[in-house]
């Protein structure tokens, strides 16, 4: 493949870069519609209840209140998983978590809002509650959802190769438990969502319905909108406006989204929602509490023989993506190193709290820390390296890994090289003073799941390019832009194949009245499916451009080269950058611009006069292609092909990726042993991208990827207790600010994948996994401790350095415990207590415990 | 509770608006003026989305009354582009990738606006102090660094052709 490209590769400021440093563009909660009433909703204050009665008579009468809206009012099952429709908008008969949702009060105000819920009474009869995951997969009665037995979600059991062998012929094997606790995505815009109806000209009663939401995946809104709201799909219309990040929190359809349209519809008038920061937390779908016993076994040259992994994710009150991710933390145990024998059991479990969902590196970051750590101890072990240990497991690609990932571009190699070569890890590793140290981890991602959750054989991103007489090429895309830079590249890409500059072309994206089906930007599938959807559709258009191109420049089509708003013959007139600048001016002078842009008859006649040309400019061969041919449009459509869509096992779905993305990761840490504070000094991280489409933006994911993963390993932790989040705000969730962040150097590894792009696979996801156990293994090489629980707090961490020297445990938060509120916040109207805390049912389990009880 | 009438002036220009005495800034900001440019994020003052400048220092709008900010000049976002043109951070913001998803940028720009103004040569240690009272969950910080400096060299040159 050719790497002489004008626009690719380039470093680039995003196409929407001005709107959002001027703070002009809009998104969801900054529009407003003439008429537009305001909803709140009431949730749910215990963990697990059933709804005996709701009487909403006295908010009704509240002057001011326009509707009240109940379960009753839509109570069409949904979920954004085919296999988990087990959600209700608003609850039926039963709440299922701490802020489930009960009613929505729609207002003239949010004042109004938030007086009136306070009068809507509702009659619980409160049920024990499960939050531990292992104590859940017991219960026997008051299931949480009651076709799930033993409240388990899902459970696989996949083995590949033979494990037992695997672990005879080892010469050191590992065995632990390790614990990643949960984190949700936080993303700075909270959850919005603006619903409209039309009337209909001919019944004259409310007929269609246009959403403005915050979410990466405004088709999926769309179909679930239609199943809950009994409305055909094409009288829906969702348009994603500028999103202010999704990290997989938007990923999915959020119980607004559904409950602001069936608002509207009650109260027949525009309704718009908005969470508050404490729903926002309550909203959750982030990665869920994961417990993994592990087991490893290597040779003594460092070869790993086995892995047996045993999965239990606390997965909340609904299945979300629980599915999918239980079997994403199995699955992705393979395609990273050449592990000839795996052996998988993942339990998905229903808890009586928020649902947890997809987040970045979605299943796959908490047994990345888990094996990343366990290879380090075994690499000590055998007195090896610990990134020789990384480099004696690699694939030999192409591959098709024993658990059917089919690989073909793999960085990792020159990953780790080059982050070992850029950290000095070979000069410096064990060499520093005690209380510093260095740590090397791996990790890989998928660019986009090869099989959609909704399986079809219908492309996973199609898209739409119009050229107009005025040159402008305006491309229609179902990507959804969420500042990961979905609509730069697809312009990158548009604008490289037709040889036009980026600044003729328009990106109209993720408005499904307007744009072709994409099923959304998750899982890391915008660059490599939409780009490559992207890539097609230019194609064809430039296919009619030619062909009208050389019939006035006398050749054949495949003579020309589109190159920097100039089509030149290839051969004849030597390069083509030398003829680029003077043709172009000169056709300015002339009257290139006012030609291309109108028809004109006689000028166009005078061109013709001239004979055949040498080159033309863009505008110039626009209009001779819709001369000829009429419209100029072209299509494109992408879908993985049927060799990268995984192997016929249970499950085997979820996994498959047309390609992967690799990381290796260096980090430099001190550990402070008295007070247990780790910090991150910096971190030099690789990513085999591909080939970086935008510099920038690449840079930009790995840096971001690194810190949130960062925020995960040190502070981040969403902390419960009895069923209720104790830390439901962005101070008190603590992710890191610009003090506590490390400098991280990214390292763009180019891979050129042969079915991305123009070589281009995922950026966003990959690099988080290996950040976790990356800090692990240096907190090692600085103390000497290993952490097997996350965050590594201070209270973890020195708890592990005194456990290490046999030194009593000190329990910090005895009779202090920070977490233990004396009253609750009730800021934004999310009504949460009415002055009390939850009552206890006599057999929750949470009882019998001593105090504390809960999920930690 | 009672509406009272009081007298905004935000980026240059006076507003008569009827409020309630417990409106706070940012709703007045967003709701009243349409100034969306500052973002609510956190409800608590945690994040920093909503900063804006009350007679030049750095606010955040999301706690603070809007009746109490009567007689002093208020500076958004809104107000920060100049002669109609992208003022050198918005620019370099864009360039270096310091805005990913956007919506905590305006908040950030603010703040840095703040800090350039009473210290126009700050270390890096000077900026990343500065910035901590502001969240971003999409760039872990790196580039917006990169792009204050390269704000700073441009601010430079420019004044330096001017004279």
């Amino acid at each position: 493949m050719s790497n002489d490209f004008s626009i690719i590769g380039k470093r680039t400021a995003m196409v929407d870069a001005a709107e959002k440093t001027t703070g002009a563009g809009k998104y969801t909660d900054d529009l407003s519609v003439p008429g537009m009433l305001v909803g709140k909703i009431l949730h749910s204050p215990y963990p697990h209840a059933r709804i005996k009665r709701i009487d909403y008579t006295r908010a009704e009468k509240l002057d001011g209140v326009i509707a009240v809206v109940i379960g009753k009012d839509a109570p069409n099952p949904y979920g954004i998983l085919p296999v988990g429709h087990d959600e209700h908008a608003l609850a039926l008969d039963k709440v299922r978590y701490a802020g489930d949702n009960v009613a929505c009060l729609v207002a003239t105000s949010e004042a109004v809002a938030e007086k009136a819920l306070e009068l809507i009474d509702v009659d619980y009869e409160v049920l024990p509650a499960y939050f531990d995951p292992e104590e859940s997969m017991k219960a026997e009665s008051h299931l949480i959802h009651d076709n799930k037995p033993h409240n388990l979600e899902k459970d696989y059991h996949h083995v590949f190769g033979d494990p037992d062998q695997g672990f005879a012929d080892a010469d050191e094997v590992a065995e632990a438990r390790f614990i990643a606790n949960e984190v949700t995505h936080a993303a700075m815009e909270p959850h919005s969502t603006l619903a409209s109806f039309e009337l209909d000209p001919h019944t004259g009663r409310p007929g269609r319905l246009t959403v403005w939401s915050s979410t990466q995946v405004p088709y999926y809104l769309q179909h679930k909108l239609s199943l809950v709201l009994e409305m055909p799909m094409a009288q829906i219309r969702v348009i994603k406006p500028l999103v202010g990040g999704g990290f997989g929190g938007k990923s999915e359809v959020i119980p607004l989204e559904i409950i602001a349209a069936i608002a509207a519809r009650k109260a027949q008038a525009p309704v718009k929602i908005t969470y508050t920061r404490e729903e926002v937390f309550w909203a959750h779908r982030g990665r869920p509490r994961t417990i993994i016993d592990l087991k490893t076994g290597v040779k003594k040259d460092g070869r790993i023989t086995a892995v047996k992994a045993r999965v239990v994710q606390d997965g909340g009150a609904y299945c979300s993506y629980g599915v999918v991710t239980i079997l994403y933390s199995g699955a992705l145990l393979g395609a990273l190193y050449d592990i000839p024998n795996i052996q998988y059991n993942g339990y998905r479990v229903l808890t009586n709290k928020p649902a947890c969902g997809a987040m970045r590196g979605h299943g796959t970051v908490n047994v990345r820390f888990a094996f990343e750590s366990q290879l380090d101890e075994l690499a000590a072990k055998i007195g090896m390296d610990p990134a020789e240990i990384r480099q004696r497991n690699l694939l030999q690609t192409p591959c098709v890994t024993v658990n059917g990932l089919r690989v073909q571009s793999y960085g990792l190699p020159e990953c780790i090289e080059r982050t070992v070569a850029r950290s000095g890890w070979k000069q410096r590793k064990g060499k520093l003073p005690r209380g510093r140290g260095l740590g090397i981890a791996c990790s890989h991602y998928v660019s986009g799941a090869a099989n959609s959750i909704i399986r079809s054989d219908m492309p996973h991103s199609t898209v739409n390019i119009k050229i107009d007489r005025d040159g402008g090429v305006v491309v229609y895309t179902g990507a959804s832009e969420i500042g990961q830079g979905s609509d730069t590249m697809t312009a990158q890409v548009a604008a490289e194949t037709l040889g036009c500059t980026l600044s003729r072309v328009r990106v109209i994206a993720a408005d499904t009245d307007l744009t072709p089906i994409d099923i959304g930007s998750y899982s890391s599938r915008v660059t490599f499916m939409a780009g490559n959807a992207t890539l097609r559709a230019a194609t064809q258009v430039k296919k009619l451009i030619a062909a009208a191109a050389a019939k006035k420049m006398n050749c054949a089509p495949e003579d020309l080269v589109f190159r920097a708003d100039t089509v030149v013959k290839k051969n004849g007139h030597g390069s083509t950058d030398a003829l680029v600048r003077p043709e172009r001016s000169e056709a300015a002078s002339v009257s290139g611009r006012v030609e291309g842009q109108i028809l004109r008859g006689s000028l166009q006649q005078k061109r013709k006069d001239e004979g055949p040309k040498d080159s033309l400019t863009f505008e110039e061969a626009v209009v001779a292609a819709i001369d000829f041919h009429g419209a100029l449009t072209g299509t494109g459509s992408y879908a993985p092909p049927a060799e990268a869509r995984g192997g016929k096992h249970k499950g085997a779905g979820v996994g498959p990726s047309p390609a992967y993305s690799y990381s290796a990761q260096v980090a430099e840490v001190s550990v402070d042993e008295d007070t247990g504070e780790v910090t991150v000094h910096k971190v030099w991280a690789a990513h085999d991208c591909g080939r970086a489409l935008n510099p920038v933006s690449v840079e930009g994911q790995i840096i971001g990827s690194v810190w949130m993963g960062m925020g995960q390993a040190l502070t981040e932790e969403m902390v419960w207790k009895d069923g209720m989040l104790m830390n439901p705000g962005l101070l008190e969730y603590r992710s890191p600010s610009s003090i506590e962040s490390p400098d991280v150097e990214p390292i763009i590894v180019e891979s050129i994948d042969p079915e991305g792009p123009f070589g281009a696979k995922e950026c966003s996801e990959g690099s988080l996994a290996a950040t976790i156990p990356a800090i692990a293994n240096a907190i090692y090489d600085a103390v000497g401790v290993r952490l097997h629980e996350s965050p590594f707090t201070p209270e973890r961490v020195l708890a592990a350095l005194r456990a290490n020297r046999s030194f009593k445990a000190l329990n910090l938060t005895e009779g202090i415990d920070p977490t233990a509120p004396t009253r609750f916040r009730e800021h934004g109207g999310s009504l949460w207590f009415k002055g009390k805390g939850p009552e206890r049912h006599p057999l929750d389990p949470a009882r019998s415990q001593t105090g504390a009880g809960g999920a930690d | 509770m009672k509406k009272q009438l009081i007298e905004l002036r935000v980026n240059g220009r006076s507003h008569e608006v009827a409020i309630e005495p417990s409106a706070l800034l940012l709703d007045v900001l967003r709701q009243e003026l349409q100034l969306t440019g500052s973002k609510r994020a956190c409800d608590d003052s945690s994040c920093g989305a909503c900063t804006v400048l009350v007679d030049g220092v750095a606010m955040m709008s999301c706690t603070l009354l809007a009746a109490s900010c009567e007689g002093q000049e208020i500076t958004t976002i809104e107000g920060v582009s100049e002669h109609g043109s992208l003022a050198a951070i918005q620019k370099a913001y864009g360039d270096w990738g310091g805005a990913q998803c956007g919506y905590c940028t305006p908040g950030f720009i603010m703040t840095v606006k703040s800090l350039l103004s009473e210290n126009p040569d700050p270390s890096e240690a000077d900026v990343r102090a500065a910035l901590s009272s502001n969240l971003c969950r999409c760039t872990g910080y790196n580039q917006m660094y990169e792009a204050i400096r390269s704000a700073i060299q441009a601010e430079r040159k420019g004044l330096a052709e001017a004279k």
